[in-house]
């Protein structure tokens, strides 16, 4: 692949051509936040936190791929605090109390809201009503939760089939995910620890598990979401 | 601001709404500081010393807990017109808090769950308490910057007496605050 050169807020970068701007720009120590967006994978595009300003225009970064001289901004008051509203209203759109969830503490939502010092959101509070579906024999989907990112909808199929197992129910305020639990019930041990883990949020509880980590050792104890690519260089 | 005071310390005032007390707790941990506090403010409407009503308009007021009846709201209004500075301090008075775990039912389910159909009810005999003294609760708890403008944020269930005393210290010296993530961090 052939190396290109870009600008991110002005610092040079280099890449591979037409690679996806979030991982050209981690290779650059440039930490893009995303909540749905996972390296390797297909981009979904769906929690539009990774937004940059390519062209004066406002775009999820997990969409673009990088090509030569192309100039992109990314750490700026204003996109900070669209970022930091993008995640204030996945607060408020569900129920999120955090000490009570297993997730706490390795939570990509709840880290990120750390890193952007969110103390309360902008938004009105929902308080939707939901109830934790338990049909499935080894998990639950706690949809108090969900951030509708979809990553279990595409990368959590039935191996057999290729089917997907979770899907995505109703629209605007309404859209859950549903889970087909004929085929969540065959799922691997293996196969459900992936989805528990690619889940963003506590959204796909093991059951049974809980809370195994001790607090102090989990993910985001030491360091911030991010310090792997940045080393904690930028805040936002 | 306020007027100056005899005193010439900046006036500070604190309440507790639908919060646990856990919030005055923590300010009463900032421990020997509290020598200080005494030394740099001068606290009127508050649990602490028990005064009723503002004698005098306070430079900021800390308001614990969120909106569960319609007496929250009166006295966080109350506060507001009295308090140059209004910070809502911890889980509660921020987004509604442990109380707010109601609001994904109907008031009538709750009241019905905690009078009627309580393992402790005396059957026949429970009724849902009412009476024109009692407060009247509100369809859902509400976080104080829904009923009020909030000019600034204390997060923590409790916040950490390192939180309270940053940010009285650094309000009433008119600065802004920037808490680290360590001090806001719960989790
Ligand atoms: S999913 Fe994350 S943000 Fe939501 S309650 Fe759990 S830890 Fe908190
Ligand atoms: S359950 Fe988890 S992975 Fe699936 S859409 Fe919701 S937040 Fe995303």
């Amino acid at each position: 692949m052939p190396k290109i050169t870009f600008k991110i807020d002005g610092k040079q970068c280099t890449a591979e051509d037409g690679q996806n701007l979030v991982e050209a720009a981690a290779d650059n120590h440039v930490y893009i936040p995303t909540l749905c967006h996972m390296k390797g994978e297909k981009c979904l595009g769906t929690c539009r936190v990774c937004m940059v300003k390519v062209n004066g225009k406002d775009m999820a970064g997990c969409t673009l791929s990088v090509s030569e001289g192309m100039e992109v901004t990314f750490d700026t008051p204003e996109l900070n605090d669209k970022r930091k509203a993008l995640i204030e209203m996945l607060f408020v759109e569900r129920n999120h109390f955090c000490p009570s969830c297993e997730k706490s503490g390795r939570c990509d939502l709840q880290a990120l809201a750390y890193r952007f010092k969110m103390h309360i959101p902008r938004f009105r509070y929902r308080y939707p009503f939901f109830e934790v579906y338990s049909k499935v024999d080894k998990l639950m989907l706690e949809h108090n939760r969900c951030i509708l990112c979809q990553r279990c909808v595409e990368f959590i199929r039935d191996p057999d089939t290729n089917r997907k197992i979770f899907s995505m129910r109703n629209r605007t305020n309404k859209s859950m995910i549903q889970v087909d639990y004929r085929l969540a019930n065959k799922m691997s041990e293996e196969q459900i620890d992936k989805a528990v883990a690619i889940c963003p949020v506590g959204a796909i509880i093991k059951k049974g598990q809980g809370f195994d980590e001790a607090y102090g050792q989990r993910k985001y104890d030491q360091h911030p979401i991010g310090y792997e690519v940045d080393g904690g260089t930028n805040s936002k | 601001m306020a007027e100056q005071t005899a005193s010439n310390k900046p006036v500070v005032a604190t309440i507790s709404l639908a919060g646990c007390f856990g919030c005055h707790m923590s300010l009463l941990d900032i421990d020997d500081r509290i020598v200080q506090f005494i030394d740099l403010f001068e606290l009127n409407k508050s649990p602490v010393n028990d005064i009723k009503k503002f004698t005098k308009r306070a430079h900021v007021g800390l308001v614990e807990g969120g909106c569960c009846n319609d007496e929250n709201v009166k006295v966080l209004r109350y506060f507001r017109e009295n308090c140059d500075v209004l910070v809502s301090v911890g889980a509660c008075a921020g987004n509604g808090g442990l109380p707010a775990l109601r609001n994904k039912m109907p008031l009538q389910e709750c009241l019905v769950e905690a009078y009627l159909d309580a393992p402790t009810a005396e059957l026949g005999k429970a009724i849902i308490p009412y009476d024109e003294e009692l407060p009247k609760l509100l369809d859902r708890v509400y976080p104080c910057h829904e009923v009020v403008k909030i000019d600034y944020y204390m997060p923590g269930c409790p916040p950490s007496a390192e939180v309270f005393w940053d940010t009285l210290t650094s309000v009433i010296k008119g600065q802004g605050f920037d808490l680290p993530v360590e001090l806001i961090k719960y989790d």
